[in-house]
C-alpha cells in the first residue's frame, strides 16, 4: 500500500528536498573526498599530458623543412625517419618476448606455490624480493654479476660449460634479463592472486572425473586463468615497453636496445627538441594502447564470470 | 579407465591424521553393491575426511580400501572411477551444462556419438533438458546441484560419493532433491556414500548409517536400529533424543535401572554397561514424553513435575519446553497445548527412557 502511493507520488513529482534527490543519485558531500585525487591528476597528469600533446604539434623549423606536413611535421618525421621509427621495432622486440616470458614463466611457479609445503613462504619472498630493488641497482648488479669477468661467466667456465665468456650485458640480452628480474615478481604476484580466485574443488572435481594434471590444467585452470593472464601480460608489457634506465645501463643504447624512451630522451637532452621528444612520448603511449586494445579484444573472447573461489 | 563394479567396497581401519590430529581413526566399513550409506555426524567429526579418503583426494595415513579384489587406496582419484558430488557443486563455470556433463566422458575417450547420447540421457535424468546449453552461473542452486549429479552419474561409476550435496539449498528444495537422489540411486542401481550432518536426511535416504564423532565410528546400522537402539548417548543425541538428563544409578533390576535425577527418580531401560551408583545420562525423545493428569496416572512410576515455559505451535502438535523445579529442561511433543506457566506432570515409559553410561567408549 505504502509502496504504491510512494511510486505514484514519485511519478508525479517528488516531494523530497533537492538535497535528498541529489543524494539518491549519489551526489552528496562525500564526493569532496575525491577532490585531492582530482587535483593531483589534473596538475600531474592532465595538464602535462595536454601540454606535451600541444608541444608535439609545434615542430621545429628544421623538422618542418626536412619532412614537411605543417603542424604534423613531427609525426611525419616519426614515421619517415628510419632512425626514429626503427626504434618502435627495437622496443617491441624487447617488450613482447619479455612480457610473454614473465607471464608464461609465472604460471608454473604460481601453480607450484599454490600447494602447501615447507619453505613456501621463504621461496615466495625470494621471488618477490626483486620488486624492492630499483632498476639502477638491478642494472649495476647485472653488470658485476654477469659481466665478462663476472661470477656467472667465471662459474660457467669453471665447470667447463663454456670456453669463452658469454656476453650477457651491454646488449639485448642484458636488458631482457633486467626486465625479467624486475617484471617477473609482478607477474608472479598477479598470477598467484588470479589463481587463488579459482575454487580448488574444481581441480578435485576434474580428478574424480578422470582428468590427469595436463587435462585439468588445459581444460579447467587455464581457461579460468586466461583473463588474468591477459591482464598480467598487459601490465608487464607496459612496464617493459617504457624501459629506460636498463636499456641505457646494461643495454646497447646505440644499437639493439635503442628503445623509444631513449629516443625521446635523446631528442630532449641532446637535440634540445622538446617538441620531437613530446611526439615520441605520445607515440609511445599510442603503441602501448594499440597492443593493450589487441589483448583486450582477444581477452573479451574468454569466459570472465565467477571462478568459484574467494576472488 | 576403470568403471568396473565390485560386490563390496571394504574400508579396513581407515585413518587420516593431520599433523598429529586424528581426523579419522579406524573406520571399518563394508559397502555392498547397491547400498546407500550415509556418514552422519556433526561438523568436524571426520565424515568429509572419510569421503575424501575414499575419493582419493586425501591420502590415507592408516588402513586400506579394497574394491572387490582391487586395492584402491593406492590409486590416484582419477584412476579410481568413483563419481563425486561436491558441497559447492564444483561445476566448471566456463563450460555449458552439456560440456560439464561430457567432461568425464571426454577424459575416458568415449566416442563422440556415444558421448552425445549419454550426455543427453544424463541431462534428461535430472530433468534439465531446456538448460543444456546454459552456463552454470545462469542456473539456480538446485539446478546446479542436479548438473553436478548428472556429471557424476553419466560415467556410471561403481561408487558415487556425495559430500553434503543439499546443504546449500533451501528447505523445500532439499526435500525434493532428497527424493530425487534416492530415485536416481534406485533406478540406476548406484552404490552411494552420502555425507550429511542432517539426521533426518540420513534416516530417510540411507540403507545404513555410520555415525561418527571425533573421527571415531560410534555406530553402524540401519535407520531403525539407530533410531530405536542408539549405541550411546551421543548417537541418541544425534538421533533426536533431545532430552539428555544427567543422574546417578540407584538400582538395577534386570533391564531396568532406577536413576536419581536430583529432585525425582526415573525408571529407564539399561542401554549400556552400567554399575550401581554410576554416573549416567538418560536419553528421552520429546515424542515419548506424555502429559498426565496426576502423578498417580504416571506410566511405570515415572512422574516428572515441570512447568511449561515455552509452547510452540508446530501444526499437528505442540513443542513444549518445560522446566523442573531444579532447572532441568524437558522437551516434549504434545498433542494438546499445556498451559504455559502452570505446573504439570509428565511421564515416559521406562523402556523409552534409555540409560547410558556418561563416559563415551
Amino acid at each position: 500500500m505504502t509502496a504504491v502511493t510512494m511510486t505514484r507520488a514519485g511519478a508525479e513529482r517528488s516531494s523530497a528536498s533537492l538535497k535528498h534527490r541529489l543524494a539518491e543519485r549519489g551526489i552528496d558531500s562525500s564526493l569532496l573526498l575525491l577532490l585531492p585525487a582530482l587535483l593531483f591528476s589534473l596538475v600531474l597528469f592532465v595538464y602535462p599530458f595536454a601540454y606535451g600533446l600541444g608541444l608535439s604539434f609545434q615542430p621545429s623549423g628544421a623538422i618542418q623543412q626536412e619532412f614537411g606536413g605543417g603542424f604534423f611535421a613531427n609525426y611525419v618525421a616519426f614515421f619517415k625517419d628510419p632512425f626514429i621509427f626503427d626504434s618502435v621495432w627495437l622496443t617491441l622486440r624487447l617488450a613482447l618476448p619479455t612480457a610473454l616470458i614473465n607471464v608464461v614463466g609465472a604460471v608454473p611457479v604460481a601453480l607450484v606455490l599454490r600447494r602447501k609445503f615447507r619453505g613456501k613462504r621463504l621461496l615466495s619472498s625470494i621471488l618477490v624480493l626483486p620488486i624492492t630493488l630499483g632498476t639502477v641497482l638491478t642494472a649495476q648488479g647485472l653488470l658485476i654479476f654477469a659481466g665478462r669477468q663476472g661470477w656467472l661467466n667465471r662459474a660457467l667456465m669453471g665447470i667447463g660449460l663454456i670456453d669463452q665468456p658469454i656476453q650477457f650485458v651491454n646488449n639485448y640480452l642484458g636488458v631482457m634479463l633486467s626486465l625479467i628480474i624486475s617484471g617477473f615478481p609482478f607477474a608472479f604476484l598477479l598470477v598467484s592472486s588470479y589463481l587463488s580466485g579459482i575454487d580448488p574443488s574444481l581441480d578435485a572435481a576434474g580428478r574424480t572425473l578422470g582428468a590427469g594434471w595436463w587435462n585439468r590444467f588445459r581444460r579447467i585452470t587455464l581457461p579460468l586463468l586466461a583473463p588474468g593472464l591477459a591482464t598480467t601480460f598487459i601490465l608487464t608489457f607496459v612496464l617493459a615497453f617504457s624501459v629506460f634506465p636498463s636499456a641505457r645501463l646494461v643495454g646497447n643504447p646505440n644499437g639493439s636496445t635503442r628503445v623509444l624512451a631513449l629516443m625521446a630522451y635523446r631528442s630532449f637532452g641532446e637535440q634540445n627538441d622538446y617538441t620531437m621528444a613530446s611526439t615520441i612520448a605520445v607515440m609511445m603511449g599510442a603503441c602501448e594502447l594499440v597492443f593493450i586494445a589487441l589483448v583486450l579484444a582477444w581477452r573479451s573472447s574468454f569466459y570472465k564470470g565467477s571462478t568459484g573461489g574467494k576472488g | 579407465m576403470s568403471t568396473s563394479t565390485f560386490e563390496a567396497l571394504e574400508l579396513r581401519g581407515v585413518g587420516r591424521t593431520f599433523g598429529g590430529h586424528e581426523a579419522l581413526k579406524g573406520l571399518d566399513l563394508t559397502v555392498r553393491r547397491g547400498e546407500f550409506i550415509a556418514l552422519l555426524g556433526p561438523s568436524g567429526c571426520g565424515k568429509s575426511t572419510a569421503l575424501n579418503c575414499i575419493a582419493g583426494l586425501l591420502p590415507l595415513t592408516h588402513g586400506e580400501i579394497v574394491a572387490g579384489d582391487r586395492r584402491v587406496d593406492t590409486l590416484p582419484p582419477e584412476k579410481r572411477g568413483f563419481g563425486m558430488v561436491f558441497q559447492s557443486y564444483a561445476l566448471f563455470p566456463h563450460l555449458t551444462v552439456e560440456r560439464n556433463v561430457a567432461f568425464g566422458l571426454q577424459m575416458q575417450g568415449v566416442p563422440r556419438h556415444e558421448q552425445k547420447q549419454r550426455v543427453k540421457d544424463a541431462i534428461a535424468m535430472v530433468k534439465l533438458e531446456e538448460h543444456a546449453t546454459k552456463l552454470p552461473g545462469q542456473l539456480s542452486g538446485g539446478q546446479q546441484q542436479r548438473v553436478a549429479i548428472a556429471r557424476a552419474i553419466v560415467l556410471e561409476p561403481s561408487l558415487v560419493l556425495m559430500d553434503e550435496p543439499l546443504s546449500n539449498l533451501d528447505a523445500k528444495l532439499r526435500l525434493d532433491m532428497r527424493a530425487e537422489i534416492r530415485r536416481l540411486h534406485q533406478s540406476l542401481g548406484l552404490t552411494t556414500i552420502y555425507v550429511t550432518h542432517d539426521q533426518e536426511e540420513a534416516l530417510s535416504m540411507a540403507d545404513r548409517l555410520v555415525v561418527l564423532r571425533d573421527g571415531r565410528t560410534q555406530q553402524i546400522g540401519t535407520p531403525a536400529e539407530l533410531y530405536d537402539h542408539p549405541a550411546n548417548w551421543h548417537v541418541a543425541d544425534f538421533m533426536g533424543y533431545r532430552n539428555l538428563l544427567d543422574g546417578t544409578v540407584t538400582q538395577i533390576a534386570g533391564d531396568t535401572a532406577t536413576v536419581n535425577l536430583g529432585s525425582f527418580e526415573l525408571h529407564g531401560h539399561v542401554a549400556g554397561p552400567l554399575a550401581a551408583s554410576a554416573r549416567v545420562r538418560v536419553a528421552i525423545r520429546p515424542d515419548d514424553v506424555v502429559v498426565t493428569a496426576s502423578a498417580a496416572d504416571a506410566i511405570d512410576g515415572n512422574a516428572i513435575k515441570a512447568t511449561p515455559s515455552v509452547v510452540e505451535y508446530h501444526g499437528r502438535e505442540f513443542s513444549v519446553t518445560a522446566l523442573t523445579d531444579d532447572g532441568l529442561r524437558l522437551n516434549v511433543k504434545a498433542a494438546t497445548a499445556p498451559v504455559q506457566g502452570e505446573p504439570a506432570t509428565f511421564t515416559v515409559r521406562a523402556e523409552r527412557a534409555l540409560v547410558f553410561p556418561e563416559e563415551l567408549a
